[in-house]
């Protein structure tokens, strides 16, 4: 099994969170469709020769999060009612919430920081 | 079901002592074996192989006895060390040829890929391997057994970054069977981060933690801290270290939790960050922890 999946040694964020957010990016993108077999935990540590209690882990926050489910004996698959919006605004929150927790530690209000934000989505 | 069982092991020797040895490994996993030079885990991979007996404490390997059942064990346990020696004047597929007449588990086809993959050449004599050679040499006897459970000794000292990846593929790619395990020793804190399920942190010859890798990476933390002036540091048995420059305090925490961040804001402390450690800065943070007379850590593994 190849995912052609790779990693990055220099991304601070943890290995598990890394294999999530590619999962996710697959499933937003459509290149993993609704109903998608994924590898077995142990096929994916094997293939990304990361330990398997890390794949385990970023599985079951994937399954937490609705964007796979997994049936026990049977597998994960990429869940059925997923909401492909929902997957990218997942990714998005991730950076909304840091903006939102630098801008508090520099004092900014919430208009402030919105209007920050307009000078990017206005370029 | 445990592919070792070390219960409350003890081994003294005149310099040395092996102190109340609790570890266990799951079948299906990998532990990686962390700890400064002279900290113990050769020894104790060691007694787990039935080479060294313990004073005390009972070990259990694959269901066996060691060191009494140790001839019955080590048809399934295929162990590494640095000082594996090997017939300097034979060649490398002389050492193969009598290991198969010998195991019957031993995997030909498997074995053949393996030279290739590790670029061993069979009709060289051992004497002239260089050192990353003989150590895939060495692990390549191991793995071509195909045996339940691998002991390895620092498998990965002294070879370079693509024999290492070579050697840590390999690995996993044992992993794929569930019925499996791997216990290795290294000095290596990526390679243990990288494909450990669970870490064993030992140091004079205590084991400080023996955790699942994510629970034990989790729970260490640097916190950074933006303080006034009047502020004084809750007294707190899971900092490790403070060190403040000004109004910037940054604490290296070994059981972080939202009630610890809580308990530094009512002290009037702002959390500016809190970021994750690597493997190899908790090494570093444990064990130099442990060198003055106060030790957090000792305190907690008591």
């Amino acid at each position: 099994m190849n995912t052609q999946m790779i990693l990055s040694q220099t991304d601070p964020r943890p290995i598990y969170v890394q294999i999530m957010d590619e999962i996710s990016r697959r499933v937003a993108l459509g290149d993993w469709q609704p109903g998608m077999r994924l590898p077995s935990i142990r096929e994916l540590a094997a293939d990304l020769k990361v330990s398997v209690i890390t794949v385990k882990r970023a599985y079951l926050e994937l399954e937490r999060n609705g964007v796979i489910v997994t049936q026990q004996g049977k597998g994960s698959f990429v869940n059925q009612e997923v909401s492909v919006d929902d997957v990218r605004l997942q990714e998005l929150a991730r950076y909304l919430e840091n903006a939102a927790r630098v801008a508090a530690a520099m004092g900014m209000s919430h208009d402030e920081l919105v209007d920050a934000l307009a000078d990017y989505t206005n370029r | 079901m445990l592919a070792i069982e070390c219960s409350n092991v003890h081994k003294t020797y005149p310099h040395f002592e092996l102190k109340d040895l609790n570890l266990n490994l799951a079948e299906g996993t990998v532990m990686g074996f962390v700890g400064p030079n002279g900290a113990g885990k050769s020894t104790t991979l060691r007694i787990i192989m039935g080479l060294v007996h313990q004073d005390a404490g009972s070990v259990q390997v694959l269901g066996h006895d060691m060191p009494a059942a140790q001839r019955a064990a080590k048809w399934d346990i295929g162990f590494v060390s640095e000082d594996m020696r090997l017939y300097s004047h034979r060649t490398l597929g002389f050492h193969l040829a009598f290991l198969q007449q010998i195991f019957p588990s031993w995997d030909n086809q498997y074995a053949a890929e393996l030279l290739q993959r590790f670029e061993l050449n069979p009709e060289q004599k051992l004497k002239g391997l260089s050192h990353g050679q003989r150590v895939k040499a060495a692990l390549l006897t191991a793995f071509a057994r195909k045996p339940r459970l691998l002991v390895f000794d620092e498998p990965t000292t002294g070879l370079d970054p693509v024999a290492r990846k070579l050697v840590v593929d390999e690995m996993m790619r044992v992993m794929e069977d569930e019925n499996r395990s791997i216990l290795f020793s290294s000095h290596n804190t990526l390679d243990v981060e990288q494909i450990s399920d669970s870490i064993t942190f030992i140091n004079q010859g205590e084991i400080v933690a023996s955790q699942d890798k994510e629970t034990f990476l989790d729970a260490w933390r640097r916190v950074r801290l933006i303080v006034d002036d009047a502020f004084t540091m809750p007294n707190c048995d899971s900092i490790v270290e403070t060190q403040q420059a000004g109004h910037q305090v940054v604490l290296t925490v070994s059981d972080y939790s939202d009630a610890f961040a809580a308990r530094l804001s009512q002290a009037g402390a702002s959390v500016a960050d809190v970021e994750r450690l690597t493997l190899e800065e908790i090494f570093i943070a444990s064990v130099e922890a442990s060198r003055p007379v106060q030790s957090p850590i000792e305190g907690e593994a008591a």
